[in-house]
């Protein structure tokens, strides 16, 4: 391990050394915002969330569309998961009853589950805390709906549903309204990679099939 | 509108017809053209190469000589060249403020603010995109690099063009990649250059025309030096040749 | 050091990176690694296919947004801004990284880099850690620290894989095994990866990528302890942020008990909201989609989620000394998205080993000489300034608008310039540079000088000259005819023709 000595040596020398290259008057220039700070949409207006189907697909994501009612949404992801074969799910600890009814077994996190036994678990049921229809993408945010990072990474089918209300324009009104200090994940469709031949494949590590329930 | 000529260091002594064929475009148009005799070269070989020092005296004359040329009544600075003219405009006066002469940068902002290359001369301040020119034959062209992304000429060149009578006027496929001149460069990286000048090349002799044309006798120089060696029969014509031609 | 320009006195340069310690400068002087390239057929196929494909898609989703002019502008004086603060903003994100739970580490060059997350995971008792493709720590050198020291690094970007079974180097910043075609990928993955079944495995993409899947499962959940760059660090939040594609990032992040991040000083940015630019410039740029599939961010530990041990550290490395450059610290801006690499003829063809440091194409050839210092000799990062035809097809495209064209042209005068503070005598070159600008300040000389090289016409037949040119100017000649002066240089044409007028 560092001493301590060596770490503060370290530091110093290299805040120093920082310091020492700007010289005295480092002039700091204004940073012009100009660019959208707000989309010409509402959040949930019908046109983001045509936009954001858009962009999910194009992705290859799956996407239901259902009413705003626990039960619809349980429908929903019931329907979503027997057409994917998947018969098992855990679920973020927040998620209704009602989202899960259909699923034949289901239960909700409760933080024991090991990597090892999620990756033997069919499937993942979360909520989600804000979705930016521009880029097609969904962020999660720890929270009881969203569940700890591992149980939306390590089972192969993840069924998120977005609130149509949640659905905003563009990437900065989605991060003024998230908490920096909480973990966050963006996702933007299944997992894929483009490293051979820079071409896209969809499915590598994360879950390689994403579904999105649009409820509302 | 009286007009100095910046016929540029390589188009006084290599290629002369370029600044002969500049001059009577614009008289052509009714325009009084000057050439201040004293002029030389705007540095641009040795800013790129590293010698900025050296530059700096070229940037000094330039300034001196053209400045003198405004003074004399000349409304514009016109080089049949966009690397020249990208040079005068984007190099000069970062060169003199690095060599702590503010004096010479504020001078050679004023003299880069009246330098044009030959299209954007004709099509901005002229105002004119038919110059009365014909060319019958099958022509492509190269739009340079630093025309295109140091002074942003855009599709002037081409505006000119397609007003040619009896031009065959053909798209070069990725027309927007360098021939790989780059001055210096297609000396100390000659294999490089090379491989880029093989690719434009390929993407000339596609097109089937007979006559390939820029803004820069540099970059033609670079391909028509490729084409000649390999006998391939293409011709490289600088862009004021075809619109002073009257064939 | 007096002879790098725009330095005026009051900056102080830090040291360079020792170019000895990990992977900042290759074997030999660009011209001679790229002239290698040049002759690869494979190697070009596979470059051409790849970076036509890139440009392509990332011009269409570049194309779509109506502010993209203005979120370049607003990335480029973000990253100036943080340029001018970066002590304090460091400091900043210390602070708030250590009142969430984390802990951080500075280094100053390489091998303490490399020691501080080697006593780390020797800490933990780990022989094992699993890695997200960082620059950061290819430029250091890690895995090779590591595995002197008995720790296995495993690579688990797909890229990276590839590149670490074939014993291979990079040779991209987003795409490392851009220089390997699906056929070549499978060989490698047929002939080193453990336990593939060769007999199902295909050269599809598809099927390459479910490859790397199955191999790379079992270390994600086994993996005590993960290494990672960052993207981004934000100081007023303490927020490490980690852009990427398949996942592995997320499995890196996430599972182990112990997550240790290696980040360039320069990485920090300010404020939360800096990121809403940067997480619209950066995936248009580098993978060319509207967003990548993951992006993590985290701040310190969270209880009950993640890592429960997290470390940052941060290093110098030869930034100090880009930074006291007011031009050149700009090529600090980068955001490591590779749209200059994609989009240079130079690159194109000789693809990222040519230019020897883990920092290939246009950003490298400014990042790489500035890092480790420009000697004014032959060594090669002296060459790289020079691997440009100054196209500027680099800084139309760079999200953070980095003039590299401007900076190389720069680079080169602190090169001869560096040679001509070591040596008495001048490079033949220097010498016939200063000899021409001599003339060339003298019209009346320049005007002689033309007439000698119409005379000079005479020798040069059929576009050769009749007496071999000596290097370098043989390479012009190698493949190109020498055009012949003309019987009349133009200004003797004017004033034979109108003298009188003028």
């Amino acid at each position: 391990m560092t001493t301590d000595n060596a770490h503060q040596a370290a530091r110093d020398v290299v805040l120093a050394r920082l310091r020492g290259a700007l010289g005295d008057d480092p002039t700091v220039p204004t940073v012009p915002r100009t660019y959208r700070r707000e989309g010409a949409y509402a959040a949930g207006s019908p046109e983001l969330v045509d936009l954001l189907v858009d962009r999910l697909e194009d992705y290859r994501a799956t996407v239901a569309r259902t009413g705003a009612d626990d039960r619809e949404i349980g429908v929903a992801v019931a329907e979503a998961l027997a057409a994917q074969g998947v018969r098992d799910a855990i679920a973020a600890p927040g998620v209704p009853a009602d989202w899960l009814h259909g699923i034949p077994e289901h239960r909700l996190d409760d933080g024991s589950a090991t990597p090892r036994q999620l990756d033997r678990t069919g499937a993942v049921v979360t909520g989600s805390a804000v979705a930016v229809a521009e880029t097609g993408t969904i962020v999660l945010d720890g929270g009881p709906l969203c569940g700890r990072r591992a149980i939306t990474l390590v089972p192969d089918t993840h069924v998120v549903v977005v609130r149509v209300a949640d659905v905003v324009q563009t990437v900065p009104e989605a991060l003024g309204r998230l908490d920096p200090t909480r973990p966050l994940t963006f996702v933007s469709g299944p997992s894929a990679t483009s490293d051979i031949e820079l071409s896209r494949v969809e499915g590598v590590h994360g879950p390689r099939t994403l579904v999105v329930v649009l409820a509302g | 509108m009286r007009i100095a000529l910046f016929v540029t260091c390589l188009g006084d002594v290599l290629f002369p017809d370029v600044g002969k064929a500049t001059v009577a475009v614009l008289e052509g148009l009714g325009h009084e053209v000057v050439f201040p005799a004293e002029q030389t070269c705007c540095g641009q070989m040795h800013t790129n190469t590293g010698y900025q020092h050296d530059a700096v005296g070229l940037v000094r004359h330039h300034v001196e000589v053209f400045e003198q040329a405004l003074a004399d009544g000349c409304e514009a600075v016109v080089a049949p060249s966009g690397s020249c003219a990208g040079s005068v405009r984007h190099q000069h006066a970062m060169l003199a403020r690095r060599a702590g002469n503010e004096a010479l940068a504020t001078r050679a902002e004023v003299v880069a603010a009246r330098t044009y290359e030959l299209s954007e001369l004709l099509v901005d301040v002229l105002g004119v995109t038919d110059v009365g020119a014909s060319y019958p034959h099958r022509v492509t062209y190269h739009p340079t690099c630093h025309s295109l992304r140091m002074l942003r000429v855009g599709d002037r060149p081409l505006q000119l063009l397609r007003h040619v009578r009896g031009i065959d006027l053909v798209e070069l496929p990725a027309a927007d990649s360098c021939c790989g001149f780059g001055g210096t460069f297609s000396v100390k990286n000659a294999d490089t250059s090379t491989a880029m000048l093989a690719d434009k090349m390929t993407a000339v002799l596609g097109t089937g025309a007979e006559v390939v044309t820029a803004g820069d006798a540099s970059c033609l120089m670079h391909i028509g030096g490729g084409l000649s060696r390999l006998r391939t029969g293409v011709r490289p014509v600088h862009l004021a040749e075809i619109l002073a031609s009257r064939s | 050091m007096s002879t790098f320009l725009g330095m005026p006195r009051g900056r102080v340069p830090g040291p360079p990176a020792d170019p000895a310690v990990g992977q900042l400068t290759g074997d030999r002087p660009f011209p001679a690694a790229a002239r290698s390239a040049l002759g690869n057929s494979r190697l070009r196929a596979n470059l051409a296919h790849a970076t036509s494909t890139i440009r392509a898609k990332r011009a269409a989703v570049v194309e779509e947004v109506p502010d993209w002019e203005a979120l370049r502008e607003a990335g480029s004086a973000i990253k100036a801004a943080t340029m001018a603060r970066l002590p304090e903003l460091l400091e900043q994100l210390e602070a708030n990284v250590v009142a969430r739970g984390g802990q951080v580490h500075w280094a100053r060059d390489a091998a303490e880099a490399n020691a501080v997350v080697t006593d780390l995971v020797r800490t933990t008792g780990a022989d094992e850690v699993v890695k997200v493709k960082s620059m950061a720590t290819a430029e250091i050198g890690l895995n090779e620290a590591l595995e002197a020291a008995g720790i296995t690094a495993l690579e688990t970007d797909l890229a990276e894989l590839i590149v670490q079974l074939a014993g291979d180097k990079p040779s991209h910043i987003l795409v490392p095994a851009i220089h390997r075609g699906r056929a070549e990928i499978r060989e490698i993955f047929a002939q080193r990866m453990p336990g593939v079944d060769t007999g199902a495995l295909t050269d599809e993409p598809a099927v390459l990528a479910a490859a790397a899947r199955a191999h790379l499962r079992e270390a994600f959940l086994r993996a005590r302890v993960a290494v990672s760059g960052a993207n981004f660090a934000v100081a007023d939040t303490g927020t490490l942020t980690v852009v990427e594609s398949e996942g592995n990032g997320r499995m890196c992040l996430t599972l182990p008990q112990t997550l240790i991040t290696v980040m360039g000083v320069e990485k920090v940015v300010p404020t939360w909201s800096d990121l809403e630019v940067f997480l619209q410039l950066l995936p248009r740029s580098s993978t060319g989609e509207r967003m990548n599939p993951y992006t993590s961010t985290w701040t310190g530990v969270t209880p009950g989620d993640g890592p429960s041990e997290f470390h940052l550290v941060l290093l110098d490395n030869g930034r100090s000394r880009a930074l006291a450059d007011e031009a050149g610290r700009s090529a600090l801006h980068c955001i490591r998205c590779s749209a200059c690499l994609n989009v240079c003829p130079v690159y194109e063809r000789t693809g990222g080993h040519a230019y020897g440091s883990v920092y290939p194409g246009p950003i490298g050839a400014v990042l790489t000489p500035q890092l480790t210092g420009l000697t004014g000799g032959d060594d090669p990062n002296d060459s790289l300034p020079y691997a440009s035809s100054l196209c500027g097809a680099c800084y139309d495209v760079c999200p953070v608008k980095i003039n590299i064209p401007e900076l190389l042209v720069q680079l080169r005068a602190e090169h001869t310039e560096a040679h001509a503070e070591k040596h008495r005598l001048p490079t033949p070159e220097a010498a016939a540079m200063r000899a021409a600008a001599w003339v060339m300040r003298d019209a009346d000389r320049f005007a002689a000088a033309g007439r000698a090289a119409t005379v000079a016409r005479r020798g040069i037949r059929k576009g050769k000259p009749v007496l071999p040119l000596p290097p370098p100017l043989n390479g012009w000649t190698a493949s190109r005819d020498v055009p012949a002066p003309p019987a009349e240089t133009f200004r003797d044409w004017w004033s034979r023709t109108r003298g009188a007028r003028s």
